[in-house]
């Protein structure tokens, strides 16, 4: 620790710092400068820091991700199968998968934005078990070693799903390396989520009590339940897949006495929450993003927090919807139909309570909000395409088409990933302490918006006139969508490229952020950024309720609290 | 919080327990109860297993949010268990030609 003397006023005049030059140094001791060196980074355990790694890693896997996606992208271009071969194609959207959801879609906003964000949130130093925080990280790379290791030695041709027999008695490629680096993975998140609900439960500031929490709380909380219950059951079902494939003990197989489908009732019964542990962390997102950047109190804040908790607890009754065409009985299929029909109320909750938010709102359309707005239309559409599937009879028709497809990418990319870009974009200032170029920002999100949807639009039509997935040639009259769809893709990455490199760039010559840009009331604000090793200079004790927001003319007339006062105009930080 | 102190004695007893509970596993093993079979079988495996989470991973001497926390976690397995046997036990309720 340096002579630096602590005091509770956020970074020390920002702005005379700008005109040191670019490499100017932070004028407060925090968790980037405290200490150098590589050492300090890989056996931290801070959880700032931690973030920051998974950060890291996820980007990578995230540009592979996007590698096979653009390759089956170019394949589709023509009807006939000319760029790879039917196997081939077969391992490029297996891949895509896994890397994309394992890991990818999985950690990015738990283990980047969580893990940064949910002790600064709730007035905490770190999370409550620091080394478990840095093991997961840990974990988290030697699953992906595995995986990775099965890529290079020839790949994996199962689709994500690793449904059996194609995962047991037909596939020749490496699926027990994969499993297994899934397996290992799922350790990484079992101890985020232990970690996260732990730390909510015992580390809250003084008076920080759970209505008061901000709702990216609530939902991580959600999510981390999801994690901690789900997490072991896939683990524990890709160990019989590999059972099976090794030692051949008969679970899945029926000529062992084993049943196929019941591989898949384990398997969705963690994949499906699974796909709430995407979607939960990015609604929370969400909510505070269009709290912030529209200065008003979430609309009907305690339904929203339990609507979190409500569809973590409906996510895990809901997973036999995917089961409507494989043999299932159509009793059980009935319930899973209903079920998954109620999932609708609590999600809907928060698309028309986000829009109540907004509502008479003292909206700015910072890159931020752009995302959660984006979000708001994209998720809506994801989710009511899901309502179709989830009708026993329609999903006859469209199961296994390319409606699914789009229906899962809508939730996937236009939710959790416009989420997860949202937030990034939030509280890059805190992150890094530098802003990143708002103009940049805008245009990027709208090519982005635009991208995706002449990407993953047409590929609902294709699928309602009957194109399946994962085939890689496919009959003359569907090229026109096709084309569209693969233009879609290459805007879509050429707009994922924009942030990609002006993050880099503001992280070395972006102007130094103030520690509020966004005039935020969260706890998180309310320190320097970026924030210290120890997060607050002081203990903060709480005294107010979650959101408190005024518009802005309000606030210039009659200011803003103390603290705040200090910090420069919302429209100079941001141009 | 308080630590529990377990006797020996009792560690010695649950012990004991459980190896007659797996003698007796083999034992049933060996008779053949029609549609009990498998029944007979889940049961003593269960009741072996509570044995083991009530005294040797000290749980009934735990708080009461680790009981929460262990009872959530069997209501959720229980849920996985049930919605799959949702599917298992009626799909013979249709009498259509196989």
């Amino acid at each position: 620790m340096s002579s630096h003397d602590p005091s509770n006023s956020p970074s020390s005049d920002p702005s005379g710092l700008g005109a040191l030059g670019s490499r100017a140094r932070f004028g407060h001791e925090n968790y980037i400068n405290a200490n150098y060196g590589i050492k300090s980074w890989l056996l931290t355990k801070d959880h700032k820091r931690i973030a920051l790694l998974y950060l890291a890693s996820v980007t990578v896997f995230f540009i592979l991700g996007g590698i096979y996606a653009l390759t089956i992208r170019l394949e589709l271009l023509t009807p006939a199968g000319d760029i790879v071969q039917p196997m081939t194609y077969n391992k490029l959207f297996t891949q895509h998968g896994i890397i994309m959801i394992f890991f990818f879609l999985i950690p990015s906003i738990p283990a980047v934005l969580g893990n940064f964000l949910v002790p600064l949130m709730i007035g905490a130093k770190d999370l409550a078990f620091p080394k478990l925080n840095l093991l997961s990280w840990y974990l988290y790379l030697a699953g992906a070693l595995f995986t990775i290791w099965a890529l290079l030695n020839g790949g994996i041709d199962t689709g994500w799903t690793f449904y059996t027999p194609y995962s047991t008695t037909f596939s020749n490629t490496y699926v027990v390396a994969a499993g297994l680096g899934i397996f290992i993975n799922g350790f990484s998140s079992i101890l985020t989520g232990l970690n996260f609900i732990v730390t909510i439960h015992t580390m809250r500031a003084p008076g920080m009590t759970w209505f008061r929490l901000p709702l990216f709380i609530w939902s991580h909380y959600a999510t981390s339940l999801i994690m901690v219950l789900g997490t072991p059951v896939i683990a524990i079902t890709i160990l019989l897949v590999a059972m099976e494939r090794i030692v051949h003990i008969g679970i899945f197989d029926p000529r062992l006495g084993g049943d196929p489908v019941l591989f898949q009732h384990f398997f969705w019964f963690y994949s499906h929450p699974a796909v709430y542990i995407m979607i939960l962390p990015s609604m929370g997102v969400v909510s505070e993003l269009i709290s912030t950047h529209s200065r008003k109190n979430v609309f009907g804040y305690s339904f929203v927090a339990f609507s979190s908790l409500a569809i973590a607890v409906f996510g895990f009754l809901v997973w036999g919807h995917h089961l409507f065409t494989s043999s299932q009985s159509v009793y059980a299929g009935m319930i899973f139909s209903f079920v998954s029909f109620a999932v609708a109320i609590p999600s809907a909750v928060k698309v028309f309570n986000w829009t109540a938010t907004l509502y008479k709102g003292s909206i700015s359309y910072d890159t931020p909000m752009l995302y959660a707005l984006g979000f708001i239309g994209l998720f809506t559409i994801g989710g009511l395409t899901g309502l179709f599937l989830a009708a026993l009879g329609l999903d006859v028709h469209l199961t296994d088409s390319y409606f699914i497809v789009a229906h899962f990418h809508y939730i996937m990319v236009g939710g959790a990933l416009m989420g997860y870009l949202g937030g990034l974009h939030n509280w890059w200032p805190k992150i890094t302490g530098r802003m990143y170029p708002e103009g940049w920002g805008r245009f990027s999100a709208l090519v982005i918006f635009v991208g995706f949807n002449l990407t993953f639009f047409p590929q609902f039509l294709l699928g309602y006139m009957g194109m399946p997935r994962r085939y890689h040639a496919y009959a003359e009259e569907f090229q026109v969508l096709n084309v569209m769809s693969t233009a879609g893709a290459s805007i879509l990455g050429f707009g994922l490229l924009i942030p990609g490199i002006y993050f880099i760039w503001s992280m070395r010559y972006g102007k130094f952020a103030p520690a509020n840009p966004w005039a935020a009331t969260g706890l998180e604000w309310r320190t320097a950024s970026p924030p210290p090793t120890e997060n607050f200079f002081r203990t903060p004790v709480v005294t107010w309720e979650a959101y408190e927001y005024r518009p802005m003319e309000e606030m210039e007339v009659i200011g803003p609290d103390k603290e705040q006062a200090a910090q420069p105009a919302h429209g100079e930080a941001t141009t | 919080m308080s630590e529990h102190i377990v006797s020996k004695k009792l560690y010695f007893i649950i012990f004991g327990a459980l190896m007659v509970l797996t003698g007796l596993t083999v034992w049933v093993a060996n008779l053949d109860l029609g549609r009990l079979n498998t029944p007979v079988a889940l049961a003593i495996a269960v009741t072996k297993a509570i044995l083991v989470v009530l005294y040797f991973m000290h749980v009934r001497y735990s708080s009461r949010l680790t009981w929460v926390v262990v009872a959530g976690g069997f209501l959720w397995l229980m849920i996985m268990v049930g919605l799959t046997m949702s599917d298992y036990l009626t799909r013979g309720f249709l009498t259509y030609p196989r």
